[in-house]
């Protein structure tokens, strides 16, 4: 097949971007998007010109560094998937795809197609933890979790952080990802110590990103690979609430 | 002052004005009684409401209300738009409702049809030169009788009722979950609950200019 690309090329943080065109023939259908984007530097490279640059690594749908806003939608169209479990197939020969960076206030961009996810980080940091004394391991059944927990704590444990969350929020808010992080531990009897203190610190620290606030459209979980519940959001707030209003010790 | 205290105060502000709004609804019901009776309790619960200390003090609430949604409104509206993205070509909608992404602009027709509603009745109560009625009452009916005869007024109420059903279908859910509801259950339940009242409050308010048009007319 056939593709006309338009792709927001960008030279650093500080210079401005813009859209470039490039055409593309024999692209395979059973390619995935990547895989598309990899033809296309090796036919910039041959031709002396600067790759795209995009991020990625295990290419598998599940370590998260993978994410571009293809026309106009995080990810790509199919839902619940991330960029490079996206195949050519779903697109038509001859069709224009327009391919832009997540964009947000908190995610500025670096170069091209990749964006600085750094503010994530920060937020794990912040509080997204269990602290525990360091020695031997403890032994594993001293802490019975039950099935149901254990399970549900897996559900918000699922986000694999890759943003597409933020890119797809018209205020570009961190709220999925963040709340995913602190449902999760808020759940497991190993991390309740902490829970209050998380809450408090990880939307701090969330805040600071640049994040906008939530405003339950639902969009995030609509378009999240993991399919992450916007329910996390509900039970972020319980626990801020929680912690701000209902403890009197902080 | 953070995110999450500022979509506290917006839920609890809301929360309260979808509250007032049914106690507004259940009194202006007497509207649909038969005219001379509909004047004499709907002229007496008026002046009940105005002779309360009780009402004055919630009417001060509801007040602070309005002004402190409309102002916080503006500020995450400011501050979500910088920190949004903007695309080339944007189909993000596709994932979302979109009285959910307007909550805005739906907001601002209500906060426009509020000063409109206070300047027909509201002012004209408190500072117009009104009649009173047979029974000694100001006569608030004959006003909204009055007012209601204007074709062009009653669609006006009917749009606003139309935006202000989609603003609460969004925020009665929005602001509950905001507030901590997290149980899929009674999440589940409070989505249901919020669509169908805000449906019958907002039709029902709809359908009280539209029966005096075509009962008094």
């Amino acid at each position: 097949m056939k593709l006309y690309l338009k792709i927001w090329r960008q030279k650093d943080r500080v210079s401005e971007g813009k859209l470039v065109e490039y055409t593309l023939d024999n692209v395979n259908t059973h390619m995935s998007f990547l895989e598309m984007l990899d033809t296309l530097n090796n036919q910039l490279i041959t031709n002396n010109e600067e790759p795209v640059e995009f991020d990625h690594d295990c290419r598998e749908g599940i370590c998260g560094q993978c994410g571009v806003v293809i026309n106009g939608i995080a990810h790509g169209p199919l839902k619940n998937t991330t960029t490079c479990q996206l195949h050519m197939r779903e697109f038509k020969d001859n069709e224009t795809i327009l391919i832009e960076p997540f964009r947000a206030a908190g995610f500025p961009v670096k170069k091209d197609l990749k964006v600085d996810r750094g503010a994530f980080d920060r937020i794990i940091s912040s509080g997204g933890y269990v602290s525990v004394n360091t020695g031997q391991a403890p032994e594993a059944n001293t802490i019975p979790v039950g099935h149901e927990t254990a399970e549900a704590a897996f559900d918000s444990a699922a986000c694999i952080g890759c943003g597409a969350c933020v890119a797809t929020c018209k205020n570009g808010s961190a709220a999925l990802f963040t709340s995913a992080k602190i449902t999760q531990l808020a759940l497991l009897p190993q991390a309740k110590e902490e829970r209050d203190q998380r809450a408090l610190k990880m939307i701090a620290q969330m805040d600071k990103e640049q994040f906008g606030h939530c405003s339950n459209t639902e969009a995030c979980e609509v378009e999240c690979p993991q399919g992450i519940s916007v329910l996390n959001i509900a039970r972020m707030n319980y626990e801020y609430n929680r912690a701000s209003f209902l403890k009197f010790k902080k | 002052m953070n995110t999450q205290i500022r979509k506290i105060i917006m839920a609890c502000t809301g929360l309260f004005l979808c509250f007032f709004l049914l106690i507004h609804f259940l009194g202006n019901t007497q509207l649909f009684l038969a005219p001379e009776e509909a004047r004499k309790s709907f002229n007496m619960y008026s002046s009940f409401l105005t002779g309360n200390i009780f009402v004055k003090l919630v009417s001060y609430v509801l007040y602070l209300s309005i002004i402190l949604h409309a102002i916080y409104a503006l500020i995450i509206s400011t501050i979500n738009r910088k920190a949004g993205g903007h695309y080339s070509t944007d189909n993000r909608g596709r994932s979302s409702k979109w009285y959910s992404r307007n909550m805005g602009i739906l907001g601002t027709i209500i906060l426009i049809f509020i000063v409109l509603h206070f300047q027909n009745f509201w002012y004209v109560y408190k500072f117009g030169s009104i009649g009173l009625d047979p029974w000694g009452h100001k006569d608030l009916y004959t006003v909204v009788v009055t007012a209601f005869q204007q074709g062009w007024l009653v669609i006006v109420y009917v749009i606003a009722m139309a935006a202000l059903a989609y603003h609460l279908i969004q925020g009665i859910s929005s602001g509950i979950r905001t507030l901590g509801l997290f149980h899929p259950k009674f999440v589940r339940w409070i989505n249901i609950f919020g669509m169908v009242y805000a449906i019958a409050i907002c039709v029902g308010f709809a359908l009280m200019p539209i029966y005096i048009y075509f009962t008094h007319n």
